[in-house]
Protein backbone atom coordinates (compact mmCIF):
# COMPACT_ATOMS: atom_id res chain seq x y z
CA UNK A 1 0.00 0.00 0.00
CA UNK A 2 2.20 2.95 -1.37
CA UNK A 3 0.37 5.83 -0.41
CA UNK A 4 2.72 7.98 -2.51
CA UNK A 5 3.20 7.16 -6.19
CA UNK A 6 6.11 7.35 -9.04
CA UNK A 7 5.79 10.63 -11.19
CA UNK A 8 4.80 9.86 -14.39
CA UNK A 9 8.31 11.04 -16.67
CA UNK A 10 8.15 14.02 -17.96
CA UNK A 11 7.20 14.86 -22.01
CA UNK A 12 10.04 14.08 -24.54
CA UNK A 13 10.91 17.43 -25.00
CA UNK A 14 10.76 18.36 -21.58
CA UNK A 15 13.62 15.33 -21.08
CA UNK A 16 15.86 17.04 -23.90
CA UNK A 17 15.61 20.36 -22.11
CA UNK A 18 16.87 18.36 -19.14
CA UNK A 19 19.45 16.36 -20.77
CA UNK A 20 20.83 19.84 -22.12
CA UNK A 21 20.43 21.23 -18.76
CA UNK A 22 22.53 18.65 -17.00
CA UNK A 23 25.19 17.92 -19.71
CA UNK A 24 24.98 20.76 -21.86
CA UNK A 25 25.76 23.17 -18.93
CA UNK A 26 28.47 21.31 -18.07
CA UNK A 27 29.85 21.40 -21.55
CA UNK A 28 29.29 24.61 -21.63
CA UNK A 29 31.12 25.65 -18.53
CA UNK A 30 34.10 23.68 -19.70
CA UNK A 31 34.13 25.51 -23.21
CA UNK A 32 36.92 27.97 -22.58
CA UNK A 33 38.96 25.96 -19.86
CA UNK A 34 39.11 23.52 -22.79
CA UNK A 35 39.80 25.65 -25.25
CA UNK A 36 42.82 27.36 -23.62
CA UNK A 37 44.31 23.54 -22.44
CA UNK A 38 44.38 23.02 -25.90
CA UNK A 39 45.63 26.56 -27.58
CA UNK A 40 48.20 26.02 -24.25
CA UNK A 41 49.08 22.55 -25.16
CA UNK A 42 49.97 23.24 -28.55
CA UNK A 43 51.70 26.88 -28.00
CA UNK A 44 53.67 26.06 -25.08
CA UNK A 45 53.73 22.40 -25.00
CA UNK A 46 52.31 22.34 -20.93
CA UNK A 47 49.74 23.28 -19.08
CA UNK A 48 51.13 25.93 -16.32
CA UNK A 49 49.27 29.00 -18.11
CA UNK A 50 45.65 27.56 -17.59
CA UNK A 51 47.19 26.18 -14.32
CA UNK A 52 47.70 29.44 -13.06
CA UNK A 53 44.45 31.20 -14.29
CA UNK A 54 42.59 28.11 -12.56
CA UNK A 55 44.46 28.77 -9.23
CA UNK A 56 43.93 32.82 -9.45
CA UNK A 57 40.64 31.88 -10.30
CA UNK A 58 40.23 29.39 -7.38
CA UNK A 59 41.54 32.09 -4.46
CA UNK A 60 39.67 34.90 -6.00
CA UNK A 61 36.07 32.88 -6.49
CA UNK A 62 36.54 32.05 -2.66
CA UNK A 63 36.28 35.56 -1.64
CA UNK A 64 33.13 35.42 -4.21
CA UNK A 65 31.76 32.37 -2.31
CA UNK A 66 32.13 33.97 1.11
CA UNK A 67 29.93 36.97 -0.28
CA UNK A 68 27.34 35.26 -2.33
CA UNK A 69 26.63 32.97 0.89
CA UNK A 70 25.92 36.28 2.69
CA UNK A 71 23.21 36.82 -0.28
CA UNK A 72 22.12 33.16 -0.10
CA UNK A 73 21.13 32.75 3.12
CA UNK A 74 19.44 36.01 3.67
CA UNK A 75 17.34 35.28 0.62
CA UNK A 76 16.11 32.17 2.39
CA UNK A 77 15.17 33.13 5.28
CA UNK A 78 13.20 36.27 4.58
CA UNK A 79 13.24 36.13 0.75
CA UNK A 80 14.92 39.45 0.44
CA UNK A 81 17.93 40.56 -1.65
CA UNK A 82 19.76 42.57 0.42
CA UNK A 83 21.23 44.81 -1.31
CA UNK A 84 23.78 46.36 1.00
CA UNK A 85 25.22 43.61 1.54
CA UNK A 86 28.33 44.15 -0.47
CA UNK A 87 28.66 46.94 1.47
CA UNK A 88 28.73 45.16 4.45
CA UNK A 89 32.14 43.50 2.39
CA UNK A 90 33.51 46.40 1.79
CA UNK A 91 33.06 47.59 5.77
CA UNK A 92 35.54 44.38 6.54
CA UNK A 93 37.96 45.44 4.36
CA UNK A 94 38.06 48.99 5.57
CA UNK A 95 38.03 47.58 9.16
CA UNK A 96 40.96 44.66 8.67
CA UNK A 97 42.65 47.53 6.70
CA UNK A 98 42.71 50.26 9.75
CA UNK A 99 43.40 48.04 12.13
CA UNK A 100 46.93 46.77 10.48
CA UNK A 101 47.29 49.94 10.07
CA UNK A 102 46.36 50.88 14.16
CA UNK A 103 49.01 48.23 15.01
CA UNK A 104 51.70 49.46 13.28
CA UNK A 105 52.11 46.75 11.13
CA UNK A 106 54.15 47.13 7.51
CA UNK A 107 55.67 44.82 4.95
CA UNK A 108 58.76 44.54 7.12
CA UNK A 109 56.76 43.02 10.15
CA UNK A 110 58.23 40.15 10.84
CA UNK A 111 56.02 36.81 10.46
CA UNK A 112 54.27 35.93 14.09
CA UNK A 113 53.16 39.81 14.51
CA UNK A 114 51.96 39.52 10.98
CA UNK A 115 50.18 36.30 12.12
CA UNK A 116 48.78 37.91 14.93
CA UNK A 117 48.16 40.56 13.34
CA UNK A 118 45.90 38.76 10.71
CA UNK A 119 44.13 37.15 12.90
CA UNK A 120 42.71 39.99 15.09
CA UNK A 121 41.69 41.66 11.65
CA UNK A 122 39.82 38.53 10.67
CA UNK A 123 38.09 38.39 14.08
CA UNK A 124 37.50 41.99 14.12
CA UNK A 125 35.99 42.33 10.62
CA UNK A 126 34.48 39.22 10.88
CA UNK A 127 32.51 40.83 14.02
CA UNK A 128 32.34 44.38 13.17
CA UNK A 129 30.62 43.42 9.35
CA UNK A 130 28.49 40.89 11.24
CA UNK A 131 27.27 42.67 14.10
CA UNK A 132 26.43 45.81 11.11
CA UNK A 133 24.44 43.06 9.03
CA UNK A 134 22.03 42.54 11.90
CA UNK A 135 22.12 46.23 12.68
CA UNK A 136 20.48 47.06 9.33
CA UNK A 137 18.41 43.96 9.23
CA UNK A 138 16.90 45.20 12.95
CA UNK A 139 16.34 48.84 11.82
CA UNK A 140 15.63 48.42 7.98
CA UNK A 141 14.23 45.77 7.33
CA UNK A 142 12.11 44.09 10.75
CA UNK A 143 9.48 46.75 10.81
CA UNK A 144 8.85 46.39 7.04
CA UNK A 145 8.30 42.56 7.83
CA UNK A 146 4.59 42.60 6.79
CA UNK A 147 4.79 45.48 4.31
CA UNK A 148 4.76 44.76 0.54
CA UNK A 149 7.98 43.07 -0.59
CA UNK A 150 9.14 45.86 -2.53
CA UNK A 151 9.56 48.27 0.60
CA UNK A 152 12.58 46.43 2.31
CA UNK A 153 13.81 46.20 -1.04
CA UNK A 154 13.88 50.25 -1.57
CA UNK A 155 15.47 50.37 2.26
CA UNK A 156 18.04 47.77 0.93
CA UNK A 157 18.75 49.89 -1.56
CA UNK A 158 18.87 52.66 0.73
CA UNK A 159 21.50 51.11 3.42
CA UNK A 160 23.39 50.15 0.01
CA UNK A 161 24.05 53.97 -0.73
CA UNK A 162 24.25 55.32 3.04
CA UNK A 163 27.10 52.32 3.92
CA UNK A 164 28.91 53.67 0.34
CA UNK A 165 28.74 57.00 2.06
CA UNK A 166 30.25 56.26 5.27
CA UNK A 167 33.26 54.35 3.54
CA UNK A 168 33.76 57.28 0.86
CA UNK A 169 33.65 59.47 4.30
CA UNK A 170 35.81 57.39 6.20
CA UNK A 171 38.44 56.73 3.69
CA UNK A 172 37.91 59.16 0.37
CA UNK A 173 36.98 58.80 -2.72
CA UNK A 174 40.13 57.28 -3.77
CA UNK A 175 41.44 53.58 -4.03
CA UNK A 176 43.75 53.19 -0.37
CA UNK A 177 46.68 51.15 -0.60
CA UNK A 178 46.78 48.46 2.42
CA UNK A 179 50.63 47.40 3.63
CA UNK A 180 50.98 44.36 1.55
CA UNK A 181 51.95 42.27 5.09
CA UNK A 182 52.11 39.02 2.79
CA UNK A 183 53.85 40.49 -0.24
CA UNK A 184 50.92 39.19 -1.33
CA UNK A 185 52.51 38.17 -5.01
CA UNK A 186 55.49 36.45 -3.57
CA UNK A 187 55.51 32.77 -5.20
CA UNK A 188 55.19 30.54 -1.87
CA UNK A 189 55.65 27.55 -4.44
CA UNK A 190 55.17 25.82 -7.39
CA UNK A 191 53.51 23.06 -8.39
CA UNK A 192 53.98 21.40 -12.13
CA UNK A 193 55.36 24.67 -12.78
CA UNK A 194 52.36 26.63 -11.80
CA UNK A 195 53.19 29.17 -9.39
CA UNK A 196 51.12 29.57 -5.93
CA UNK A 197 51.74 33.18 -4.33
CA UNK A 198 51.14 33.63 -1.08
CA UNK A 199 47.84 35.74 -1.13
CA UNK A 200 46.18 32.36 -2.91
CA UNK A 201 47.12 30.31 0.06
CA UNK A 202 45.39 32.70 2.32
CA UNK A 203 42.60 32.72 0.48
CA UNK A 204 42.12 29.19 0.79
CA UNK A 205 43.56 29.14 3.80
CA UNK A 206 40.55 31.25 5.16
CA UNK A 207 37.88 30.53 3.17
CA UNK A 208 37.78 26.51 3.59
CA UNK A 209 37.90 26.09 7.16
CA UNK A 210 35.21 28.95 7.33
CA UNK A 211 33.04 26.65 4.92
CA UNK A 212 33.03 23.47 6.54
CA UNK A 213 32.07 25.02 9.87
CA UNK A 214 29.17 27.25 8.72
CA UNK A 215 27.83 24.18 6.98
CA UNK A 216 28.22 21.97 9.47
CA UNK A 217 27.05 24.34 12.11
CA UNK A 218 23.88 24.92 9.72
CA UNK A 219 23.30 21.39 8.64
CA UNK A 220 23.87 19.57 12.47
CA UNK A 221 23.12 22.57 14.76
CA UNK A 222 20.32 23.41 16.73
CA UNK A 223 20.15 26.62 15.73
CA UNK A 224 20.93 26.02 12.44
CA UNK A 225 18.05 23.58 12.19
CA UNK A 226 16.25 26.53 13.75
CA UNK A 227 17.44 28.32 10.87
CA UNK A 228 16.59 26.20 7.80
CA UNK A 229 12.94 25.77 9.86
CA UNK A 230 12.45 29.56 9.34
CA UNK A 231 13.58 29.57 6.08
CA UNK A 232 10.87 26.92 4.71
CA UNK A 233 8.35 27.94 7.39
CA UNK A 234 8.43 31.11 9.84
CA UNK A 235 4.72 30.24 10.94
CA UNK A 236 5.56 26.58 11.40
CA UNK A 237 8.90 27.57 13.29
CA UNK A 238 7.05 29.64 15.29
CA UNK A 239 4.53 27.12 16.40
CA UNK A 240 7.87 24.63 17.23
CA UNK A 241 8.90 27.10 19.47
CA UNK A 242 11.60 28.50 17.58
CA UNK A 243 12.28 32.27 18.28
CA UNK A 244 11.99 34.02 14.67
CA UNK A 245 13.13 37.18 14.66
CA UNK A 246 16.45 35.52 17.04
CA UNK A 247 17.11 32.94 14.14
CA UNK A 248 16.78 35.68 11.23
CA UNK A 249 19.00 38.09 13.53
CA UNK A 250 21.40 35.08 13.75
CA UNK A 251 21.48 34.69 9.57
CA UNK A 252 22.57 38.54 9.27
CA UNK A 253 25.31 37.67 11.42
CA UNK A 254 26.49 34.66 9.98
CA UNK A 255 26.27 35.97 6.62
CA UNK A 256 28.19 39.11 8.02
CA UNK A 257 31.35 37.57 9.44
CA UNK A 258 31.27 35.62 6.12
CA UNK A 259 31.44 38.64 4.19
CA UNK A 260 33.94 40.81 6.90
CA UNK A 261 36.34 37.44 6.19
CA UNK A 262 36.11 38.18 2.34
CA UNK A 263 36.67 41.33 3.37
CA UNK A 264 40.17 40.92 4.53
CA UNK A 265 40.96 38.52 1.94
CA UNK A 266 40.33 41.12 -0.45
CA UNK A 267 42.25 43.94 1.58
CA UNK A 268 45.42 41.52 1.33
CA UNK A 269 44.58 39.94 -2.22
CA UNK A 270 44.51 42.99 -3.76
CA UNK A 271 46.35 45.41 -1.54
CA UNK A 272 43.97 48.46 -2.03
CA UNK A 273 40.60 49.09 -0.87
CA UNK A 274 38.34 51.89 -2.03
CA UNK A 275 34.50 52.63 -0.68
CA UNK A 276 32.82 51.15 -4.52
CA UNK A 277 34.78 47.83 -3.80
CA UNK A 278 31.44 46.57 -2.30
CA UNK A 279 28.97 47.70 -5.30
CA UNK A 280 31.13 45.79 -8.33
CA UNK A 281 31.98 43.15 -5.47
CA UNK A 282 28.49 42.48 -4.01
CA UNK A 283 27.08 42.67 -7.88
CA UNK A 284 29.44 39.89 -8.83
CA UNK A 285 28.78 37.60 -5.47
CA UNK A 286 25.02 38.12 -6.01
CA UNK A 287 25.16 37.01 -9.44
CA UNK A 288 26.90 34.05 -8.30
CA UNK A 289 24.20 33.24 -5.60
CA UNK A 290 21.79 33.41 -8.26
CA UNK A 291 23.62 31.03 -10.67
CA UNK A 292 24.44 28.91 -8.22
CA UNK A 293 20.20 28.84 -7.35
CA UNK A 294 19.78 31.42 -4.79
CA UNK A 295 19.06 30.04 -1.29
CA UNK A 296 20.84 26.91 -1.78
CA UNK A 297 24.76 27.22 0.54
CA UNK A 298 26.65 24.54 -2.23
CA UNK A 299 25.18 26.46 -5.20
CA UNK A 300 26.66 30.05 -3.70
CA UNK A 301 29.78 28.47 -3.22
CA UNK A 302 29.82 26.84 -6.71
CA UNK A 303 28.93 29.98 -8.51
CA UNK A 304 31.42 32.13 -6.35
CA UNK A 305 33.98 29.66 -8.02
CA UNK A 306 32.87 29.51 -11.26
CA UNK A 307 32.87 33.18 -11.74
CA UNK A 308 36.53 33.32 -10.44
CA UNK A 309 37.44 30.88 -12.50
CA UNK A 310 35.59 32.61 -15.91
CA UNK A 311 37.03 35.71 -14.92
CA UNK A 312 40.72 34.66 -14.47
CA UNK A 313 40.70 33.29 -17.85
CA UNK A 314 38.95 36.04 -19.33
CA UNK A 315 41.00 38.84 -17.76
CA UNK A 316 44.20 36.54 -18.88
CA UNK A 317 43.15 35.72 -22.30
CA UNK A 318 40.25 37.65 -23.60
CA UNK A 319 40.61 41.19 -22.10
CA UNK A 320 39.59 42.61 -18.66
CA UNK A 321 37.02 44.62 -20.50
CA UNK A 322 35.39 41.86 -21.89
CA UNK A 323 35.02 40.03 -18.56
CA UNK A 324 31.70 40.99 -17.41
CA UNK A 325 29.90 40.65 -20.53
CA UNK A 326 31.63 36.80 -20.29
CA UNK A 327 30.29 36.48 -17.08
CA UNK A 328 26.90 37.71 -17.42
CA UNK A 329 26.81 36.08 -20.74
CA UNK A 330 27.05 32.69 -18.94
CA UNK A 331 24.78 33.99 -16.64
CA UNK A 332 22.07 34.21 -18.96
CA UNK A 333 22.97 30.75 -20.81
CA UNK A 334 22.93 29.43 -17.43
CA UNK A 335 19.69 30.55 -16.00
CA UNK A 336 17.37 29.63 -19.36
CA UNK A 337 17.91 26.43 -18.97
CA UNK A 338 17.74 25.76 -15.49
CA UNK A 339 15.93 28.69 -14.48
CA UNK A 340 16.48 28.34 -10.28
CA UNK A 341 20.15 28.03 -10.94
CA UNK A 342 22.95 25.65 -11.15
CA UNK A 343 21.43 23.94 -7.77
CA UNK A 344 18.44 25.65 -7.12
CA UNK A 345 15.89 24.11 -4.75
CA UNK A 346 12.92 25.56 -4.81
CA UNK A 347 12.14 28.47 -2.41
CA UNK A 348 9.17 29.26 -0.31
CA UNK A 349 8.50 31.61 -3.27
CA UNK A 350 8.06 28.99 -5.88
CA UNK A 351 7.01 26.29 -4.08
CA UNK B 1 -10.54 26.45 37.37
CA UNK B 2 -10.04 24.87 33.97
CA UNK B 3 -6.83 23.82 32.57
CA UNK B 4 -7.18 25.88 29.82
CA UNK B 5 -9.43 28.81 29.69
CA UNK B 6 -10.75 30.93 26.94
CA UNK B 7 -12.48 34.24 28.20
CA UNK B 8 -14.30 36.25 25.80
CA UNK B 9 -11.78 36.77 23.17
CA UNK B 10 -12.15 39.47 20.48
CA UNK B 11 -9.60 38.49 17.67
CA UNK B 12 -8.81 40.38 14.14
CA UNK B 13 -7.27 40.18 10.96
CA UNK B 14 -6.04 43.80 10.23
CA UNK B 15 -9.17 45.33 10.24
CA UNK B 16 -11.43 42.09 9.85
CA UNK B 17 -12.53 41.16 12.83
CA UNK B 18 -12.91 37.23 13.08
CA UNK B 19 -13.67 36.50 16.41
CA UNK B 20 -16.44 38.26 18.31
CA UNK B 21 -16.02 37.00 21.87
CA UNK B 22 -15.22 33.46 21.89
CA UNK B 23 -15.29 31.82 25.54
CA UNK B 24 -14.80 28.11 26.39
CA UNK B 25 -13.08 25.94 28.37
CA UNK B 26 -11.24 22.71 28.38
CA UNK B 27 -10.46 20.80 31.54
CA UNK B 28 -7.16 18.44 31.94
CA UNK B 29 -7.30 15.12 29.80
CA UNK B 30 -10.44 16.07 27.89
CA UNK B 31 -11.04 15.93 24.67
CA UNK B 32 -13.20 18.85 23.36
CA UNK B 33 -14.25 19.46 19.99
CA UNK B 34 -15.31 23.30 17.94
CA UNK B 35 -17.49 22.83 14.90
CA UNK B 36 -19.10 25.08 12.81
CA UNK B 37 -19.02 25.74 8.72
CA UNK B 38 -16.18 28.08 7.14
CA UNK B 39 -15.12 31.30 7.77
CA UNK B 40 -16.77 30.68 11.49
CA UNK B 41 -13.09 31.35 13.40
CA UNK B 42 -12.75 27.44 14.17
CA UNK B 43 -8.79 27.92 13.05
CA UNK B 44 -8.56 31.47 14.40
CA UNK B 45 -9.52 30.60 17.66
CA UNK B 46 -6.31 28.23 17.99
CA UNK B 47 -4.61 30.80 16.72
CA UNK B 48 -5.45 32.88 19.41
CA UNK B 49 -4.09 30.27 21.98
CA UNK B 50 -1.07 29.30 20.02
CA UNK B 51 -0.87 33.08 19.81
CA UNK B 52 0.17 33.20 15.95
CA UNK B 53 -2.83 35.51 15.43
CA UNK B 54 -2.91 37.31 18.96
CA UNK B 55 -6.03 37.99 20.68
CA UNK B 56 -6.82 41.67 20.75
CA UNK B 57 -8.80 41.75 23.80
CA UNK B 58 -9.97 38.72 26.17
CA UNK B 59 -7.61 36.44 28.21
CA UNK B 60 -6.15 33.10 27.93
CA UNK B 61 -4.89 31.09 30.66
CA UNK B 62 -2.89 27.85 30.86
CA UNK B 63 -3.56 26.43 34.32
CA UNK B 64 -4.03 29.37 35.68
CA UNK B 65 -1.51 31.36 34.14
CA UNK B 66 -1.84 34.06 31.78
CA UNK B 67 -0.98 33.40 27.91
CA UNK B 68 -2.96 35.78 25.86
CA UNK B 69 -0.23 38.06 24.68
CA UNK B 70 2.60 36.06 24.58
CA UNK B 71 4.58 35.23 22.17
CA UNK B 72 4.02 32.09 19.74
CA UNK B 73 7.37 30.40 20.27
CA UNK B 74 6.63 31.18 24.85
CA UNK B 75 3.56 29.46 24.71
CA UNK B 76 4.53 26.34 22.54
CA UNK B 77 7.36 26.87 25.87
CA UNK B 78 4.62 26.62 28.19
CA UNK B 79 2.96 23.78 27.08
CA UNK B 80 0.54 23.96 24.19
CA UNK B 81 1.74 22.56 20.59
CA UNK B 82 -0.54 22.79 17.50
CA UNK B 83 -1.04 20.87 14.74
CA UNK B 84 -1.86 23.78 12.43
CA UNK B 85 -4.54 23.74 9.78
CA UNK B 86 -2.71 22.75 5.84
CA UNK B 87 -0.03 20.67 7.87
CA UNK B 88 2.66 23.33 7.59
CA UNK B 89 5.53 20.17 7.88
CA UNK B 90 8.73 21.26 6.98
CA UNK B 91 8.82 19.91 3.31
CA UNK B 92 12.25 19.96 2.50
CA UNK B 93 13.76 18.14 5.46
CA UNK B 94 13.06 14.38 6.14
CA UNK B 95 10.53 13.17 8.31
CA UNK B 96 12.54 11.99 11.17
CA UNK B 97 13.88 16.09 11.34
CA UNK B 98 10.02 17.13 11.57
CA UNK B 99 9.70 15.31 14.10
CA UNK B 100 13.06 15.70 16.05
CA UNK B 101 11.97 20.00 15.22
CA UNK B 102 9.12 19.23 17.31
CA UNK B 103 10.85 18.71 19.97
CA UNK B 104 12.92 22.14 19.32
CA UNK B 105 12.50 23.26 22.97
CA UNK B 106 12.99 20.02 25.26
CA UNK B 107 16.97 19.06 26.18
CA UNK B 108 15.74 15.47 28.05
CA UNK B 109 16.85 13.58 24.95
CA UNK B 110 16.46 10.35 26.22
CA UNK B 111 12.67 11.29 27.27
CA UNK B 112 13.06 12.43 23.64
CA UNK B 113 13.77 9.52 22.17
CA UNK B 114 11.18 7.17 24.01
CA UNK B 115 8.19 9.97 23.17
CA UNK B 116 10.21 9.38 19.02
CA UNK B 117 9.14 5.61 19.48
CA UNK B 118 5.95 6.39 21.15
CA UNK B 119 4.84 8.08 17.96
CA UNK B 120 6.09 5.51 15.29
CA UNK B 121 3.79 3.10 17.65
CA UNK B 122 1.08 5.60 17.09
CA UNK B 123 2.03 5.93 13.02
CA UNK B 124 3.96 3.41 11.88
CA UNK B 125 3.65 4.87 8.71
CA UNK B 126 6.32 7.46 9.84
CA UNK B 127 8.44 4.92 10.90
CA UNK B 128 8.68 3.15 7.70
CA UNK B 129 8.88 6.76 6.26
CA UNK B 130 11.71 8.29 8.76
CA UNK B 131 13.98 9.81 5.91
CA UNK B 132 11.68 10.43 3.06
CA UNK B 133 11.35 14.42 2.75
CA UNK B 134 7.96 15.97 4.19
CA UNK B 135 7.18 17.62 0.76
CA UNK B 136 7.02 13.90 -1.15
CA UNK B 137 4.35 12.36 1.82
CA UNK B 138 0.49 12.29 0.93
CA UNK B 139 -2.13 14.28 2.39
CA UNK B 140 -2.64 11.71 4.90
CA UNK B 141 0.84 10.51 5.60
CA UNK B 142 2.00 15.07 5.98
CA UNK B 143 -0.96 15.23 8.74
CA UNK B 144 0.12 12.15 10.89
CA UNK B 145 3.63 13.65 10.79
CA UNK B 146 2.12 17.26 12.02
CA UNK B 147 0.52 15.19 14.92
CA UNK B 148 3.00 13.63 15.99
CA UNK B 149 5.54 16.52 15.58
CA UNK B 150 3.05 17.96 17.80
CA UNK B 151 3.16 15.34 19.90
CA UNK B 152 6.74 15.46 20.11
CA UNK B 153 6.69 19.00 21.93
CA UNK B 154 5.39 16.92 24.90
CA UNK B 155 2.56 19.19 25.16
CA UNK B 156 -0.11 20.24 27.60
CA UNK B 157 -2.53 20.31 25.37
CA UNK B 158 -2.90 19.57 21.79
CA UNK B 159 -4.63 21.71 19.41
CA UNK B 160 -5.83 19.65 16.27
CA UNK B 161 -6.81 21.93 12.99
CA UNK B 162 -9.16 19.64 10.90
CA UNK B 163 -6.67 16.21 10.78
CA UNK B 164 -9.63 14.42 8.41
CA UNK B 165 -8.82 17.70 5.59
CA UNK B 166 -8.47 16.24 2.17
CA UNK B 167 -8.27 12.31 3.42
CA UNK B 168 -10.06 9.44 2.45
CA UNK B 169 -12.74 8.56 5.06
CA UNK B 170 -11.18 5.30 5.55
CA UNK B 171 -7.42 7.42 6.53
CA UNK B 172 -9.70 9.26 8.79
CA UNK B 173 -11.10 6.74 10.72
CA UNK B 174 -7.55 5.76 11.26
CA UNK B 175 -6.46 9.30 12.33
CA UNK B 176 -9.51 9.64 14.88
CA UNK B 177 -8.95 6.27 15.67
CA UNK B 178 -5.12 7.09 17.38
CA UNK B 179 -6.78 10.26 18.45
CA UNK B 180 -8.92 8.51 20.84
CA UNK B 181 -5.91 6.66 22.09
CA UNK B 182 -3.80 9.49 22.60
CA UNK B 183 -6.65 11.19 24.42
CA UNK B 184 -6.56 7.91 26.61
CA UNK B 185 -3.32 8.20 27.42
CA UNK B 186 -4.40 11.08 29.42
CA UNK B 187 -3.86 13.82 26.65
CA UNK B 188 -5.29 16.98 26.90
CA UNK B 189 -6.86 17.83 23.56
CA UNK B 190 -8.85 20.54 21.72
CA UNK B 191 -9.91 19.80 18.00
CA UNK B 192 -11.30 21.68 15.32
CA UNK B 193 -13.75 19.75 12.69
CA UNK B 194 -15.99 20.80 9.66
CA UNK B 195 -16.78 17.13 9.31
CA UNK B 196 -17.98 16.28 13.30
CA UNK B 197 -18.97 13.06 12.53
CA UNK B 198 -15.57 11.53 14.03
CA UNK B 199 -14.90 14.31 15.99
CA UNK B 200 -17.76 14.00 18.17
CA UNK B 201 -17.27 10.24 18.63
CA UNK B 202 -13.99 11.78 20.38
CA UNK B 203 -14.97 13.94 22.25
CA UNK B 204 -17.05 14.79 25.48
CA UNK B 205 -17.92 18.08 24.56
CA UNK B 206 -18.57 20.47 21.65
CA UNK B 207 -19.17 24.23 20.94
CA UNK B 208 -20.66 24.85 17.64
CA UNK B 209 -18.88 28.73 16.04
CA UNK B 210 -21.21 30.73 14.40
CA UNK B 211 -19.78 33.94 12.37
CA UNK B 212 -17.20 34.58 15.45
CA UNK B 213 -19.06 33.58 17.96
CA UNK B 214 -19.79 30.08 20.51
CA UNK B 215 -24.01 29.63 18.79
CA UNK B 216 -24.26 26.28 21.36
CA UNK B 217 -22.20 24.20 23.32
CA UNK B 218 -23.07 20.43 25.02
CA UNK B 219 -22.21 17.12 25.38
CA UNK B 220 -21.33 15.49 22.34
CA UNK B 221 -23.80 12.96 22.72
CA UNK B 222 -26.41 15.98 23.17
CA UNK B 223 -25.05 17.69 20.53
CA UNK B 224 -25.59 14.33 18.07
CA UNK B 225 -29.39 14.25 18.32
CA UNK B 226 -29.85 18.04 18.05
CA UNK B 227 -32.05 18.56 14.53
CA UNK B 228 -30.44 21.93 13.77
CA UNK B 229 -26.61 20.49 13.93
CA UNK B 230 -27.60 17.14 12.31
CA UNK B 231 -28.52 19.24 9.20
CA UNK B 232 -25.85 22.10 9.39
CA UNK B 233 -22.82 19.37 10.00
CA UNK B 234 -23.38 16.01 10.64
CA UNK B 235 -24.81 15.99 6.76
CA UNK B 236 -27.81 14.13 7.95
N1 LIG C 1 -5.14 35.79 7.12
C1 LIG C 1 -6.37 36.30 7.13
N2 LIG C 1 -6.57 37.56 6.72
C2 LIG C 1 -7.83 38.11 6.72
N3 LIG C 1 -8.91 37.46 7.13
C3 LIG C 1 -8.76 36.19 7.55
C4 LIG C 1 -7.49 35.55 7.56
N4 LIG C 1 -7.66 34.30 8.02
C5 LIG C 1 -8.97 34.17 8.28
N5 LIG C 1 -9.63 35.30 7.99
C6 LIG C 1 -11.07 35.53 8.17
O1 LIG C 1 -11.42 35.24 9.50
C7 LIG C 1 -12.65 34.54 9.56
C8 LIG C 1 -12.48 33.24 10.33
O2 LIG C 1 -11.59 32.40 9.61
P1 LIG C 1 -11.10 31.00 10.14
O3 LIG C 1 -9.95 30.59 9.31
O4 LIG C 1 -10.90 31.07 11.60
O5 LIG C 1 -12.36 30.09 9.82
P2 LIG C 1 -12.54 28.54 10.04
O6 LIG C 1 -13.70 28.37 10.94
O7 LIG C 1 -11.29 27.89 10.43
O8 LIG C 1 -12.96 28.09 8.57
P3 LIG C 1 -12.55 26.79 7.73
O9 LIG C 1 -13.42 25.69 8.18
O10 LIG C 1 -12.84 27.18 6.32
O11 LIG C 1 -11.11 26.52 7.97
C9 LIG C 1 -13.09 34.33 8.12
O12 LIG C 1 -14.08 35.30 7.81
C10 LIG C 1 -11.85 34.57 7.31
O13 LIG C 1 -12.16 35.13 6.07
MG1 LIG D 1 -9.98 26.63 9.51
Amino acid sequence: MEAASIPAGPPASQRVKQLIGTYGLTAVLLIMPVWFAIQDLTDEGNLVRLGENLVAGLSNGAIWALVAIGYTLVYGIVELINFAHGEIFMIGSFISASLIVTLGLTVDSAAVPVFFGLLAALLLAMIGSGTLNVLIERVAYRPLRSAPKLAPLITAVGMSFILQNVGLLWKGGNQQGVPDLLNAQNTLFTVFGVTIENADVLSVVVTIPLLIVMTSFINRSRLGKAMRATAQDPEAARLMGINVDTTISLTFLLGGMLAGAAGLIYAMYQTTIWFFQGFTGGLIAFTAAVMGGIGNLRGAVLGGLIIGFIQQMSDNRIGTEWTPAIVFGYLVLIMVFKPSGLLGEQTRDAG
Amino acid sequence: MSFLKVEDIHTYYGNIQALKGISLTVEQGECVTLIGSNGAGKSTTLRSISGLTPARTGTITLDGEEITHLPAQEITGKGIAQSPEGRKCFQRMTVRENLELGAYLRRDSSQIQTDLQRVFELFPRLDERQAQKAGTMSGGEQQMLAIGRALMADPKVLLLDEPSMGISPVLTERIYETIAEINQQGMTILLVEQNANFALDVSKRAYVLETGKVAMTDNSDTLRTNPDVQKAYLGT
